[in-house]
């Protein structure tokens, strides 16, 4: 009887494996087919029926990018997000430390902090590039680090307010105590404190500005073009360079790729903190 | 020197009015214990002194200086916490060096005040330990070590026991007491545990609603409590409180209980309560008072009264017993073998001359 029911146990398992593996090919397919169109050669990639794995893996792809400039969308890219979710984060966690601890702005001002990240971007882009153009900050670094940092910061604000509240006072009054100034504290106790939310938070904010369409489409020109506005320059009326969107699209889905591997172990846990208590 | 003078400090939270006007002096060296019940002010009072919160009015001063306007790193203090604050990402040894690194102590300092500290806490094997690695008793330990390495002329400790089991709490409170032996410090030492406060304290400041109700050595609290509130905190079990009436002839002085029956008082008490025959009153007798009666005749004050055995609560060596004292419901901490069983009838001797008279509409004691 047993015998009977370990052999059905194993079979149901081999059956939800199988389901599993099957389910992870179908969603890896189009990350593969990505990666295989940009090792391909024209020939390849046009191929009637298609090619499942080039015969030769050759950069060629990704050398006319350099070659051509575009690779300068990702520097961009990286550039914009990387000091955008920098400033974000730093300016964030002080802010969120004052809401936390000091009740600055009572119980609403986070919760109306929180509601400027609802805004639609479409609906503000145009009266900001107005202002841009005022300014002087259309196709700039500035104009882009700017506004990304601003539309992260509520969501810093938020998350961090979070996880700072979770942190047990005494910690703090102990180093105040015990000699520390204010920043000390924020520095020495309450960093370590939330270094898995912090983390975690940082990882959200770039991918906000590494992926953002429509403020990098309508505020660039031609200096600070971002990786996925440059993307699309390769969709033509006439002919979609094929080779080209692969190999951009691999290189700008590495940063993330890299980002969230390294910061794996705090994602996870930085993501079950906030879960627990907003 | 670290005397610590609180004057006409207040508190409020809100409308909470959490400390009302404490005037409080403490000698350099005493160990001061504030205890009261919960929302007493006892803690917003210690917090007050450390700079984590700012009186509204009111002024402290510590060594002959006023604090009101430094910050807590300004004061030179230390201080242990309820639960332990320690940092979690530290070891043992940088938890307890963390206040020296903040004070920018030079490197071999740091070295030979953690390891005095360890050494005098016991704790040198676990320097290189994690704060979860350790038990509840080692983590307080630890928390008292970063208090003791800072050499700081006061310290300051909320309820620090509070989150240990019986037996560890025992051990700390000798432990804390040997240690205030051992340095030369102030402290002061919140807690609502009326045997922390009597077992560690040169001084208790009893505390209710913001105000002192009676301060002095454990002792004199015990013993000459000078209000109703006093009497029945502190000691354990609590004090029996028995409402009488006072009555008077020519040879007896003595309380009459609500059922009639009487015991005469002691002419001790007679001169403070000329006047007030027929009177309320409320008889505070402690359960240590009543004991059984022997074969040997009875001093003055010590009444002898026969009672019916109720519920038995053996603790070993003493066993508190319930029983009926003018009608009402009466605890007495009897020696382990005095009493046989339940219902048992018994002779007791209660010893009016340490019980206490209360004026029932004041609160006060009056003899």
């Amino acid at each position: 009887m047993s015998g009977f029911r370990s052999a059905r146990r194993r079979r149901t398992l081999a059956f939800r494996y199988l389901g599993a593996v099957a389910l992870t090919l179908i969603f890896m397919f189009p990350v593969y087919w990505l990666f295989m169109i940009s090792f391909k050669t024209p020939d390849e990639i046009y191929h009637v029926p298609p090619v499942w794995f080039p015969a030769h893996i050759q950069f060629s792809n990704y050398l006319v990018l350099f070659k051509d400039g575009d690779v300068f969308a990702i520097w961009n890219s990286l550039v914009t997000a990387g000091v955008s979710s920098a400033l974000a984060v730093i300016l964030g966690t002080l802010c969120a430390y004052s809401l936390a601890r000091f009740r600055t702005g009572g119980d609403n001002l986070a919760m109306w902090i929180l509601s400027q990240r609802m805004i639609p971007p479409i609906a503000v882009v145009f009266p900001i590039f107005l202002i841009y153009v005022k300014f002087g900050l259309v196709d700039r670094y500035a104009g882009l680090i700017l506004l990304y940092t601003a539309f992260n910061l509520p969501y810093v604000i938020w998350m961090m307010r979070g996880y700072i509240a979770d942190v047990p006072i005494e910690l703090e009054e102990s180093a105040l105590v015990d000699g520390c100034t204010r920043f000390e504290v924020i520095w020495k106790v309450v960093f370590p404190m939330v270094r898995s939310g912090l983390m975690a938070t940082s990882v959200f904010t770039f991918v906000f500005a590494w992926n953002d369409f429509i403020f990098a489409l309508v505020l660039t020109r031609t200096e600070v073009i971002t990786f996925p506005v440059q993307l699309t320059h390769f969709f033509g009326g006439q002919s979609n360079f094929w080779a080209k969107i692969a190999a951009m699209s691999v290189l700008g889905t590495l940063p993330i790729f890299v980002a969230v591997t390294v910061m794996q172990r705090y994602l996870v846990r930085g993501i079950s903190l906030g879960a627990v208590k907003g | 020197m670290a005397d610590v003078k609180l004057s006409g400090l207040h508190k409020f939270y809100g409308p909470v009015h959490a400390v009302k006007g404490v005037d409080l002096t403490i000698a350099h060296g005493e160990f001061t214990v504030l205890v009261g019940p919960s929302g007493c002010g006892k803690s917003t009072l210690l917090r007050t002194i450390a700079g984590l919160e700012d009186p509204d009015r009111g002024e402290i001063a510590i060594g002959g200086k006023v604090v009101n306007d430094l910050r807590p790193r300004e004061r030179n203090i230390a201080m242990v916490f309820q639960n332990y604050a320690l940092y979690p990402y530290l070891t043992v040894y940088d938890n307890i060096a963390f206040g020296l690194r903040a004070r920018r102590a030079p490197q071999a300092e740091i070295k030979k005040r953690v390891a005095e500290a360890a050494d005098l806490l016991n704790i040198g094997g676990l320097l290189e330990r994690y704060p979860r690695q350790l038990s509840g008793g080692q983590r307080q330990r630890v928390a008292i070590g970063r208090a003791i390495v800072r050499k700081a002329e006061l310290f300051l400790f909320d309820e620090p026991l509070s989150n240990l089991d019986a037996k560890l709490r025992d051990e700390m409170r000798t432990e804390i007491k040997r240690l205030h032996g051992e340095i030369d410090a102030t402290m002061i030492y919140v807690t609502h545990d009326q045997i922390e406060a009597m077992t560690l304290a040169d001084r208790i400041v009893l505390l209710r609603d913001g105000q002192i109700e009676q301060q002095g050595a454990p002792l004199d609290l015990f013993e000459s409590p000078r209000t109703q509130f006093v009497a029945s905190f502190l000691g354990s079990p609590s004090i029996n409180l028995i409402p009488v009436k006072l009555a008077s002839s020519a040879t007896e002085f003595s309380v009459r209980f609500e059922n009639g029956e009487s015991l005469a008082l002691p002419t001790a008490k007679r001169t403070a309560l000329t006047g007030a025959d027929g009177r309320a009153m409320i008889l505070g007798v402690r359960p240590q008072h009543i004991a059984r009666a022997g074969e040997t005749g009875l001093r003055d004050g010590v009444a002898r009264y026969s009672a019916v055995v109720g519920l038995l609560q053996p603790t070993g060596t003493r066993t508190y017993v319930t029983m009926k004292i003018g009608g009402v419901e009466t605890v007495a901490e009897l020696q382990a073998h005095d009493v046989q069983a339940h219902g048992e009838r018994i002779e007791v001797m209660i010893d009016l001359n340490r019980a206490v008279l209360i004026d029932p509409a004041s609160g006060r004691v009056v003899a």
